[in-house]
């Protein structure tokens, strides 16, 4: 596997651990924008970071060449 | 009744769109166009379809109605966990099977598994398994649907009637329009219930008197500031629920639908933009689920309060019985709809009670991939369709839309639906468990058939163990979780409130776990498919 992608399985499993955010477990305070307990807009940052993360997952380690594989296989190949 | 009337007329523009409006893109009568819409979903369909897909009548009334009670974990619980296992899954493991689907013309799982594993029969036992874990959620699509349109009525339509008009409204488009007509309709109902949070927090907070008054309220109370924060939760419990999410991967309905795609590339932005679709209606929803607890001038949420504080108070010396009619009592699921009774002026009411409707009928997926399932893996696989030919095949689908949708609303009349709450329960964590069967078939060369079926009989026999174990023992009072079973001083089972643990984790951990190690270990030591078949999917001399 490239070194690329060993990175970025490291950036899921820092992603994956920062979900369990036992720093802000017992806090509702600060009330962010006045009303937005500090838990609920941690997870909230948290699913933006997961699209971040998504994006950067197309864009560095896009299975491209699966567009290719699914083309045609032989005829004898294909079960229904 | 102006709500009903207009949810009702929602229902019919939902018809006639999934019914009529598709007929302009159909390019044929085959099974693979009925079924999977010819394999032709565009980028926004497909993005919409399929998250319009994987939520259900939970997302809206369900974590609205959690938060209720349990407070701002839910959207950790559920949501945020979600939005990063669910693309995840889609990335690594939806664009595989696409690529197999195409490449050897799969249209449901089953197939895929049977030709990756060289079996038949086995193959049977795993669409047996799916079935039974599916059928419940249709069920509770049904009795969503009649719940919401008798309380958006004020109850001048009838439970019973309410749930008719939905399973027949979902039947006609699942039955004429098929996938394409699904997939139209789930686009539409997936931008209408987004939309819905965002008016629905505009509009309830500025007649609650502002939201920060309101959170103040909150934190003020010792009986609601820990709804505030995540204390009442164990970091275990919250850990144990981002394996739930691996069941989108493993669900039937979501395999079949990464199957319509047109092209790889519609899975860029679905894979981008889903964490963002779950933020855009979860968290409205667990907010104003929060803050529905500051509006006890409405009679049926002081009602629920007072049920609640009867239940930490006394549940002691309750018996079972009367706890499970508190709970029921001070149960959320319906403070949405309370909120825009008291809030919104009715014409508004009625727009966001459509966007819960599209919420609620999300079962119209799982009805047309138990058909799929059912015309494939059984009808088809046993040789009924050599015998009559395609167009019979569509039609065997097309009576099973009809015998399920009439068997789901028999059975959403008779039984309670507390039952099927916790059968839902039950099929999350089984689909969990069933995800390393995907995973093995498609990255894993040297799984097997046996290893397979190991992993299904497992799956199967977990599930009715917690379900039977949930019978058994009643549900622990509000509080420390009841022991059963203690090795060397630590827990090992015990009943908890709302459900069971194992060493402190949901079920769907230690469940998920053997499942891999079933799959690695009867692999292992059983014969692997002919390097042929090996070679077909993996590449290779």
């Amino acid at each position: 596997m490239p070194r690329r992608h060993w990175l970025l399985a490291l950036v899921v499993l820092l992603l994956y651990a920062l979900h369990q955010d036992f720093w802000f477990w017992r806090a509702a305070r600060p009330l962010v924008f006045g009303f937005l307990p500090v838990g609920l807009f941690y997870h909230a940052c948290y699913s933006l970071a997961a699209a971040a993360m998504m994006w950067l997952l197309v864009r560095c380690a896009w299975p491209a060449h699966l567009e290719q594989d699914s083309r045609g296989p032989a005829p004898e190949d294909r079960r229904t | 009744m102006i709500p009903a009337l207009i949810v009702l007329l929602y229902l019919a523009l939902v018809v006639w769109l999934g019914v009529f409006a598709p007929r302009k893109a159909r390019h044929g009568n085959d099974a693979e166009d009925y079924f999977l819409a010819g394999r032709s979903l565009g980028p926004v369909v497909f993005l919409f379809s399929l998250f319009g897909t994987h939520m259900t009548a939970f997302t809206i009334l369900g974590a609205s109605g959690h938060a209720f009670s349990n407070g701002i974990v839910t959207y950790g619980l559920m949501a945020s966990s979600s939005g990063l296992v669910v693309p995840l899954g889609l990335f690594l493991v939806g664009t595989r099977i696409w690529a197999v689907g195409k490449k050897f013309g799969f249209l449901t799982p089953v197939q895929m598994f049977r030709d990756r594993w060289e079996c038949g029969h086995i193959g049977t036992v795993i669409f047996a398994v799916q079935a039974a874990l599916l059928v419940p959620y249709i069920i509770i699509g049904v009795m969503g649907g009649g719940t919401a349109i008798r309380a958006l009525s004020g109850g001048l339509v009838p439970y019973w009637l309410g749930g008719a008009v939905v399973a027949l409204t979902v039947m006609s488009y699942v039955f004429f329009g098929g996938m394409r007509g699904t997939a139209w309709v789930n686009t539409f109902q997936t931008m209408l219930f987004l939309s819905f949070g965002a008016i629905a927090v505009g509009l309830i907070g500025a007649r609650i008197g502002g939201f920060p008054a309101a959170a103040e309220a909150l934190l003020s109370s010792e009986s609601t500031s820990a709804l505030l924060s995540r204390e009442r939760v164990s970091g275990a419990y919250f850990f144990s629920y981002t394996f739930l999410p691996l069941s989108a991967i493993a669900f039937p309905h979501i395999s079949i639908f990464c199957l319509t795609a047109r092209r790889l590339a519609q899975f860029r932005m679905t894979v981008i933009l889903y964490p963002l679709c779950i933020l855009a209606i979860w968290l409205p929803c667990v907010f104003l689920g929060v803050m529905a607890n500051h509006a006890t001038d409405i009679p049926g949420i002081a009602a629920k309060h007072e049920a609640r504080q009867q239940l930490a108070s006394d549940a002691a010396t309750l018996a079972p019985q009367q706890r499970n009619q508190l709970r029921a009592k001070a149960a959320g699921e319906d403070v949405i709809l309370l909120l825009l009774e008291r809030y919104a002026p009715l014409w508004l009411a009625g727009i966001l009670g459509a966007g819960i409707m599209a919420a609620v009928m999300a079962s119209d997926s799982q009805i047309l991939a138990l058909s799929t399932m059912f015309t494939e893996d059984v009808f088809a696989y046993y040789g009924h369709k050599e015998r009559f030919g395609d167009a019979a095949q569509v039609h065997t689908g097309r009576v099973f839309v009809i015998l399920l949708t009439l068997i789901a609303y028999t059975v959403a009349l008779k039984a309670p639906a507390s039952i099927f709450d916790i059968a839902v329960q039950y099929a999350f964590s089984g689909f969990a468990a069933l995800a390393p069967l995907v995973i093995a078939a498609l990255f894993w060369k040297r799984s097997t058939k046996w290893g397979a079926l190991a992993v299904t009989l497992w799956v199967a026999l977990a599930v009715a163990a917690v379900a039977l174990f949930q019978a058994l023992v009643p549900a622990s009072p509000p509080g420390p979780a009841s022991v059963v079973w203690s090795a060397g001083g630590i827990p090992v089972l015990a009943r908890t409130a709302a459900g069971t643990s194992v060493f402190g984790l949901l079920p769907v951990v230690p469940m998920t776990l053997i499942s891999a190690l079933l799959m690695w270990v009867v692999s292992r030591l059983t014969r692997p498919p002919g390097r042929e078949t090996v070679r077909r999917y993996f590449g290779g001399a």
